[in-house]
C-alpha cells in the first residue's frame, strides 16, 4: 500500500463528464446539475447510463453473446468514463492544474478458473466486438456454448451522498480554498519555508452488464486534499504532508476541514525537530487509533484475500474456522461505510457490497472473494471484486478494513507499557503473502516508558508476521476511529482507495527498526 | 494508429490549443498494443490482449500552465476539451517560470538507432509465448517437490508516440517490451510457506534468458528463504544483492531532482562539488546504451539526453534539473530524471566478497520501509542470510536496516562485478560495513 504522497499528477479515476460526445465543461465545470441530491439513492438511472456510453441493452446482448460464442461459462462488460482534476500550490500561488479523461469497456471472459480479457477504448459495437472476441478466446469449445440471461435491471444503495457535486464546481471556487489555506499554514510557525497543497477530485460513471443477465451501475465520487510544509530551525529541516480523502462532494473540503488539516500537519512537523530513532529491537507496540488500521491492512487483509488462498500462498490458507487471536478482537473489511474512501455502492463485478467479518471473536471467519474464488469455495462473493479501470480484470481487494472497539481504555493500555512505541503517523507499508511478513513505516510516534507517552520518535519501520502479530494483540480500546487519509493499495499492478480504522491497541511485541 | 497518423494528430491538437488562445502548447499522442498471459496448473490461468491510444498536453497560457490527458479522441469531444483546458487555465496564478524549454536544449540528433524496436513483434503468435511460459511453468513446478506453488507470466507491448512543441520541437519514439517472470511458493516441513519472485524484461524477445534460469532461479531463491527467521540486533557488514540494490540508489537519485531541491526537501542541497558517498561510488547516467531499458533521446520536457558522470568517485557532480524547476532555481536544465544508470563495477563476485566477511548479512531483498529526502533518514525492511566467518550459515527475515543516506553511502567498501542485466540500473552487489540492524 501507498499513500498518495507518490499519487500520479492525473488520478486515472475520477469525475466524468457525462454526456458523452457532447463537449463536457470538464475543468470548469462538470456536465449538468440535478445528478446528485445527497438522497440515499442515486438520482441517475439505468437509461442515465446507457446514454453516457451510447449503448443500449440490444447491443450489450450482442457483444456479450460474441464474447460467449467460444464455449466461456461467464462474461461482464465493464463500462467506465472518468474525469479526474487537480490543481496545485506551490511557492504561494496555484500554479498547476491538470485534468484526465478515461473512458472504454472491459470485457472478461471466465472458462472455470480462467480469464480472457480484452478492453476497448471505443465504444462501438464494431470496436466492442473485436475486444470480444479476443476475450473469447479463453474458451475452446463453441459447441457448448452457453446462452446469456435476459438482462435484468439492478439498482444499487448510494453510500455516498453528497451536496455539492464536483460536477457543479469550477476551478474557480477550488483557487481561494488553497489560496486561504496556503495563507493559514504559514501563519501557524515562523519557521516554514515552503508549503504546497493539493486538490484532486474525481468522479466515476460505471455499467456493469454480465452474460447472467444482471445489469448495474454506480457514479462515484472522490476528493482528496492534501498539505505539506517544510520547516527550518537552526539549520535543520524537516518535512512532513497529511491529507483528507473520501467520496465526498466539494463541501467536506470546507475551511474548517482544511483547517484541522493544516493544525495537524504543522503540530505534527514542528515536533520531527525533537524526535529521535528508538532502540532497535522488538517492543511493545501501542498503535493510536485511526490510521493506525495499516496494521490489519498488512498483516491480515491481504492475506485474506481469497484469489491468494485458493491458490494455497497464503499463510492463512489453512486457518479458517481457527482461532488467530483473543475472543475480543474483530476485524471486518466493510464496503458500505457512508462516504468513506473504500466504500463502494457495488463492487467491479456489479455485486452487492456488505460488511466481511475476516475475524469475529478471535476466529478468522471469511476470506474477501471476487466471483472466481467465490466459486472455488463454492460460496457467494462479498462484493470484493476490484479494479484500477476498464484496462483491468478484477481481482478480491479490500475496502475499508477495521478492527471493532474493544473492552480496554487508551489510559490503560498506555499504562501497561514499560518501555516500547507509540505509533501514530504512517506513510505506507508492505506484505509478502506466502510468509506472512508485513511492514509500515511509522513517520512519527512516540515513546512509552514506565507507562506515560514521552519522547517523539520518526522514521521507523516495523516489521512482523501477520498471524504472529495477531495473536499478540493483548489489548483493544473503545476509542475507534477510521483513517481519513487518502490511502491507495497496490496489487498485481492495479491501484484502488481504500480506508482501514483502529481502536488505540497494543501489541505485546514487533521489530522495530532504530538505532543499534 | 500509424506515424503519419499520430503526427496529424498532434498536429491538429497543437493548431488547436493555439488556436483557443494559449501562448505556447507542448502535445503527445502515444498508441500501444499489449498482450499479457499468466500460466499455472498446466493451463493458461489469464490471456489478456488490447490496444490503447491517447493525447497528453501542456498549456501555456498568459504565463500560466496546465497539463492534460485524454483517450476519449473523437473530435468533437477531444475539441470542446481543449478549448475548456485553455480557458480554464487562465484561471490559474500568473507562473514567470511556465514556459517551454529553450530549443537549444532540444536534441540535435535522434538517427541513431539505439534498437528498442523488435521489428518481429508482430510475428510472434501468442501460441508462441504460451509455449514459452508453459515451459516455465512446468520446469518452476517440477524444481523441488516442496513447491506448493508455481505460476509464469509473460507480457509484451508495442509503445509509439510523437511530442511535438509549438516552439519547433518534433520527437519521436518506438519501443517494444518484453518480460517473463516465475512465482513460486515453497513449504518446508514445519507447514510454513516462502515466495519468490524472478523476472527479466527486455526490448527484444530474443533477449529474453532461457526458460530454465527463470524457473530455476525463483525456485532456488524460494528455498534459500526455508528457515529463515530473526538475527540478534546489531552492526553487521552488509553485502545487498544487485537485485535489491537499487532501493539504495534511489536513496541518491530522490534527493538529487530539481522540484525536491527548490522544495527545500533534499538532504543533498548546497552538496554539488562535494561526497556524498565513499570514494568507490561512481554513477553514470547513459541514455544512448543500445537496448537500454532507459534509453532515449530526450526526457520527458523534450530536453536533448546527455551522457553524464553524475556522482564521480563519491563526489556529487550534477542534480537532475528538468525545465521547469530549472528555471526556478535559475540553473540550466540537464535531465528529468534518470536514463540508463551505471555503477562503477568492481572485480569480485557476491561469493568472493562473502568470504572476507565475519560477520555480515546478505540482503537479498527489503520489504516496505521509506526514507526522508528533506534529512536522507531511512529505515527498510530486509530479507536475506546471516553470514559468520565467510559462510551463509541462516536465512534471515523480520529485520530493519536502519540510518541515513549520506553515511551509509560512505560506507560503501566494495562494488561487485555483477551488474543486473534485466533493468535501466545497471546496478553490481554492494558492500556497505557498520549497518544498524534490528532484529531479536
Amino acid at each position: 500500500m501507498k499513500s498518495k504522497i507518490s499519487r500520479r499528477e492525473f488520478l486515472l479515476t475520477g469525475s466524468k463528464g457525462l454526456v458523452s460526445v457532447t463537449a463536457l465543461p470538464f475543468l470548469l465545470k462538470c456536465s449538468s446539475g440535478k445528478l446528485f441530491t445527497g438522497e440515499p439513492e442515486m438520482s441517475m438511472q439505468q437509461s442515465d447510463f446507457l446514454k453516457i456510453f451510447a449503448v443500449d441493452e440490444n447491443i450489450i446482448n450482442a457483444v456479450i453473446s460474441t464474447a460467449m460464442s467460444k464455449g466461456g461459462d461467464y462474461c461482464d462488460l465493464f463500462f467506465e468514463h472518468s474525469v479526474g482534476n487537480s490543481i496545485r500550490l506551490e511557492d504561494g500561488a496555484v500554479n498547476r492544474a491538470g485534468s484526465n479523461v478515461d473512458y472504454g469497456v472491459g470485457i472478461r471472459v471466465l472458462k472455470g478458473d480462467q480469464t480472457g480479457y480484452s478492453y476497448s477504448e471505443e465504444i462501438t459495437p464494431e470496436a466492442m466486438k473485436l475486444a470480444a472476441l479476443t476475450a473469447a478466446s479463453i474458451a475452446n469449445e463453441p459447441r457448448k456454448t452457453i446462452a446469456p440471461q435476459a438482462l435484468q435491471p439492478h439498482q444499487p444503495p448510494n453510500y455516498y451522498p453528497v451536496t455539492i457535486p464536483w460536477e457543479e464546481v469550477s476551478i474557480d471556487r477550488k483557487v481561494p480554498l488553497l489560496q486561504e489555506l496556503s495563507t493559514y499554514v504559514f501563519s501557524l510557525d515562523p519557521g516554514i519555508i515552503k508549503a504546497g497543497i493539493h486538490l484532486t477530485n474525481a468522479s466515476s460513471h460505471i455499467l456493469v452488464a454480465t452474460s447472467e443477465g444482471r445489469i448495474t451501475y454506480d457514479h462515484r465520487p472522490m476528493g482528496l486534499l492534501s498539505v505539506s510544509c517544510t520547516v527550518e530551525r537552526n539549520g535543520r529541516r524537516e518535512q512532513n504532508h497529511e491529507s483528507l480523502s473520501g467520496r465526498y462532494g466539494f463541501e467536506y473540503f470546507n475551511r474548517e476541514n482544511a483547517h484541522r488539516l493544516a493544525d495537524r500537519m504543522v503540530t505534527k512537523t514542528l515536533r520531527l525537530f525533537e524526535a529521535a530513532q528508538p532502540r532497535a529491537g522488538e517492543m511493545p507496540v501501542v498503535l493510536a487509533a485511526g490510521s493506525s488500521g495499516i496494521l490489519l491492512h498488512e498483516a491480515i487483509g491481504h492475506g485474506m484475500e481469497a484469489d491468494f488462498n485458493r491458490k494455497g500462498v497464503s499463510i492463512f490458507a489453512d486457518k479458517l474456522n481457527k482461532p488467530v487471536a483473543k475472543n475480543f478482537v474483530t476485524i471486518v473489511d466493510n464496503g458500505t461505510n457512508p462516504n468513506i474512501r473504500g466504500s463502494l455502492n457495488i463492487d467491479d463485478e456489479g455485486n452487492d457490497t456488505a460488511e466481511t467479518r475476516l475475524v469475529e471473536n478471535g476466529i478468522l471467519r471469511t476470506y474477501l472473494h471476487d466471483r472466481i474464488s467465490a466459486g472455488h469455495y463454492q460460496t457467494a462473493p462479498t462484493g470484493s471484486g476490484r479494479r484500477q479501470s476498464f484496462r483491468f480484470a478484477p481481482l478480491p481487494r479490500m475496502r475499508n478494513t477495521y478492527m471493532l472497539p474493544g473492552p480496554h481504555k487508551k489510559e490503560e493500555i498506555i499504562r501497561s507499557v514499560k518501555y516500547g512505541l507509540y505509533a501514530e503517523s504512517f506513510t505506507n507499508g508492505e506484505v509478502n503473502i506466502g510468509a506472512g511478513d508485513f511492514t509500515f513505516y511509522v513517520k512519527m510516534g512516540y515513546l512509552i516508558e514506565d507507562g506515560k507517552i514521552t519522547r517523539p520518535v520518526k522514521d521507523i519501520n516495523i516489521i512482523g508476521n501477520g498471524p504472529d502479530v495477531l495473536s499478540k494483540v493483548e489489548m483493544v480500546a473503545d476509542d475507534f476511529e477510521m483513517a481519513e487519509g487518502g490511502w491507495t493499495c497496490g496489487k498485481a499492478g492495479q491501484g484502488v482507495p481504500v480506508s482501514m480504522g483502529l481502536p488505540t491497541i497494543k501489541v505485546s511485541g514487533i521489530t522495530v527498526g532504530g538505532e543499534g | 494508429m500509424d506515424r503519419q497518423e499520430r503526427i496529424d494528430l498532434a498536429q491538429w491538437v497543437l493548431g488547436k490549443i493555439i488556436a483557443s488562445g494559449a501562448d505556447q502548447a507542448a502535445v503527445s499522442v502515444l498508441n500501444n498494443r499489449v498482450t499479457e498471459l499468466i500460466h499455472r496448473d498446466a493451463q493458461i490461468d489469464k490471456l489478456k490482449e488490447s490496444t490503447g491510444k491517447s493525447v497528453y498536453l501542456q498549456i501555456y497560457a498568459d504565463s500560466r500552465y496546465s497539463e492534460h490527458g485524454t483517450n476519449d479522441l473523437r473530435k468533437p469531444a477531444l475539441e470542446s476539451f481543449i478549448t475548456e483546458a485553455v480557458r480554464a487555465t487562465k484561471y490559474l496564478s500568473e507562473d514567470e517560470y511556465r514556459a517551454l524549454p529553450d530549443p537549444q536544449y532540444y536534441p540535435r540528433k535522434m538517427r541513431l538507432d539505439l534498437q528498442l524496436l523488435d521489428h518481429d513483434y508482430n510475428h510472434y503468435d501468442t501460441g508462441q509465448k504460451v509455449e514459452r511460459i508453459a515451459q516455465i511453468e512446468e520446469l518452476a513446478r517440477g524444481g523441488d517437490s516442496r513447491v506448493v506453488s508455481a505460476s509464469a507470466g509473460f507480457s509484451d507491448g508495442i509503445y509509439e508516440s510523437v511530442r511535438l512543441h509549438s516552439n519547433g520541437f518534433q520527437g519521436e519514439s518506438r519501443r517494444t517490451y518484453f518480460s517473463e517472470s516465475a512465482d513460486v511458493t515453497v513449504k518446508d516441513e514445519t507447514g510454513s510457506l516462502s515466495g519468490e519472485r524472478y523476472s527479466a524484461r527486455a526490448h527484444f524477445l530474443s533477449d529474453l534468458p532461457e526458460a530454465r534460469l527463470i524457473a530455476d532461479t525463483s525456485v532456488r531463491r524460494a528455498l534459500w528463504k526455508i528457515g529463515q527467521k530473526q538475527a540478534p540486533s546489531g552492526t553487521y557488514e552488509m553485502l545487498v544483492e544487485n537485485l535489491a540494490a537499487g532501493k539504495l540508489v534511489g536513496l541518491l537519485t530522490g534527493a538529487m531532482k530539481a522540484r525536491v531541491l527548490q522544495q527545500k526537501k533534499s538532504y543533498l542541497d548546497g552538496m554539488l562539488n562535494k561526497a556524498v558517498a565513499s570514494p568507490l561510488l561512481t554513477v553514470t547516467d547513459d541514455p544512448y546504451i543500445q537496448k537500454g531499458l532507459g534509453s532515449r533521446f530526450y526526457d520527458s520536457d523534450g530536453i536533448g539526453a546527455q551522457m553524464r558522470v553524475m556522482i564521480n568517485q563519491g563526489i556529487l557532480r550534477y542534480y537532475y534539473i528538468d525545465n521547469y524547476y530549472g528555471r526556478k532555481l535559475g540553473q540550466e536544465p540537464t535531465a528529468g530524471d534518470p536514463s540508463n544508470l551505471l555503477i562503477a563495477t568492481g572485480r569480485r563476485s557476491v561469493p568472493e566478497m562473502l568470504k572476507d566477511i565475519k560477520k555480515g548479512i546478505l540482503i537479498t531483498g527489503f520489504i516496505g520501509g521509506n526514507s526522508n529526502t528533506t534529512t536522507g533518514d531511512f529505515s527498510f525492511g530486509i530479507m536475506g542470510q546471516l553470514i559468520e566467518n565467510g559462510q551463509i550459515v541462516q536465512p534471515v527475515n523480520e529485520m530493519n536496516i536502519s540510518g541515513n543516506a549520506l553515511s551509509l553511502w560512505k560506507s560503501l567498501v566494495e562494488t561487485g562485478n555483477d551488474p543486473h542485466p534485466y533493468s535501466s540500473w545497471k546496478i553490481p552487489s554492494l558492500l556497505f560495513e557498520g549497518v544498524d540492524f534490528s532484529g531479536s
